[in-house]
């Protein structure tokens, strides 16, 4: 047994608070630093310079990557063998996001009631998945969500008999619909399988897997391919002003799922596609 | 085209503008977004004042970060404008003239937007470090218990725009996808 105090993981989700919201993750950077070559319309070249030009002044002036410094997701895989000491772990998780939105001059972009609509000031609370897994290990990733992309984000229970071409339309569909409304170049985060919940977990945690790793499922991994080839077909681009540069990534991750179902989760992210993790 | 105009965005400027053109807006703007557009338009319903004059004004649809000492204003892009359409056409029936966003527009705002002649430009999501280089002076003038979301008076200088749906309904969004 390992005691961990949550002194320690409040400072830690603190950091990352602010980390993920002034710089991107080498992955995510470099695709959007690299799409302007790969652009062939002079307004989207000028768009994704413009991409590249604000992370520049992100990191240079101290200035948030976008004003919807998001939501906090965190992912929390909590090894078996830890004790942790101190606070609530969920306690601290939130005291985390209060002190890393307020030192870091982040948005704070949380309301209570859904319904009545007055925000709590702190961005708390944030949205926790917690998994436990083997070891003595915390391994936590915070990835501020904005609600521009999350809103065109969409579940599809699709029948078995839809197959991997139902799959690929609700994709499309999803990325179609979105258009404009989710700042692309967007990344793609799917998740097949399981349940209605499940998959939509799923979708999620793909959109803080690194781009430049593939599913180790070979047929995922084609299908990763082909859908990022279709979606830059679709014509949107960056700024959805045009252009060939629709999406810099899809992440697909699956999970096994009943006789009866398909349920496929399809979950955009901006450009802004902000995660960092770190282990405990 | 490139553009450079300043405000207030009066119709002869508006008929010059085209969806596709590329704009430096320079001058007064105003901000406000979901929590505001309801305050304003619940008082225009119930007749009375809103905070600022709506005649040629344009609006942007923000809710920055938190300055830092010696900013002007915090991250500063564009939210998305389709949760503004609801109150939209009331504003544009009393003057508004330009609206700076991203993302697409209802058919009731474009047949209101055609009505009025007025300009729906967007900038660039996601681009909001950049964007509040453009902005120079910043002061909430109304609602400011909103936090975020109260309405702030900007002055801009050659704040970098795009015309989406110009004032005869032309939407440069279907006309790329169309072209594709
Ligand atoms: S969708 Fe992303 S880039 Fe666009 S405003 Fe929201 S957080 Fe920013």
């Amino acid at each position: 047994m390992r005691n961990l105090h949550t002194d320690e993981i409040i400072k830690n989700i603190k950091e990352m608070c602010i980390e993920a919201n002034y710089k991107l993750a080498s992955d995510v950077e470099e695709r959007v630093r690299g799409a302007y070559d790969q652009e062939a319309t002079a307004l989207g070249k000028q768009i994704l310079g413009q991409l590249a030009e604000n992370l520049d002044i992100a990191s240079e002036d101290s200035i948030p990557i976008c004003q919807d410094t998001g939501m906090a997701i965190i992912f929390i895989k909590l090894g078996q063998d830890v004790h942790i000491e101190g606070m609530d772990l969920e306690d601290a998780v939130n005291e985390g996001i209060r002190q890393g939105y307020e030192e870091g001059y982040l948005r704070k972009s949380v309301v209570g009631d859904p319904l009545i609509r007055i925000n709590t000031k702190d961005n708390t609370p944030g949205i926790i998945h917690y998994e436990i897994v083997a070891g003595d290990r915390v391994e936590i990733t915070v990835a501020p969500k904005g609600f521009g992309s999350e809103n065109m984000s969409r579940v599809y229970m699709l029948k078995p008999s839809d197959g991997v071409e139902g799959v690929k339309r609700a994709v499309l569909e999803t990325v179609k619909l979105a258009g404009p409304n989710a700042c692309p170049p967007i990344v793609v985060g799917v998740g097949i399988g399981g349940s209605f919940e499940k998959c939509a977990v799923l979708s999620k945690k793909a959109l803080t897997r690194s781009m430049d790793t593939s599913s180790p499922i070979e047929h995922i991994r084609e299908l990763e391919d082909e859908l990022l080839l279709e979606i830059n077909q679709l014509g949107i681009g960056p700024g959805g002003f045009g252009g060939k540069v629709t999406a810099l990534g899809v992440n697909i991750e699956t999970y096994p799922t009943h006789i009866a179902g398909l349920p496929v989760a399809i979950n955009i992210c901006c450009h802004v596609n902000r995660h960092v993790s770190r282990v405990l | 085209m490139d553009q450079y105009i300043n405000t207030p965005l009066t119709m002869d400027k508006v008929k010059g503008l085209q969806a596709g053109d590329y704009v430096y807006i320079t001058g007064t703007i105003y901000t406000a977004r979901d929590a505001a557009h309801q305050r304003m338009y619940q008082a225009m319903e119930e007749g009375k004042e809103i905070p600022f004059d709506l005649k040629d004004s344009i609006l942007y649809y923000l809710g920055p970060t938190p300055a830092r000492e010696g900013q002007v204003i915090g991250s500063a892009g564009p939210t998305t404008s389709s949760r503004m359409d609801k109150y939209t056409p009331l504003l544009l029936d009393n003057g508004l003239k330009g609206m700076i966003g991203k993302g697409k527009r209802s058919k009731e705002v474009v047949e209101s937007m055609v009505k009025n002649k007025a300009v729906y430009f967007a900038a660039v999501g996601g681009a909001g470090a950049l964007l509040s280089k453009k902005i120079k002076a910043s002061k909430v003038i109304a609602y400011d218990d909103l936090g975020t979301e109260a309405i702030r008076e900007l002055y801009v200088e050659d704040f970098p725009v795009i015309v989406v749906i110009d004032s005869k309904g032309n939407n440069l969004y279907e006309i790329v996808l169309q072209s594709s």
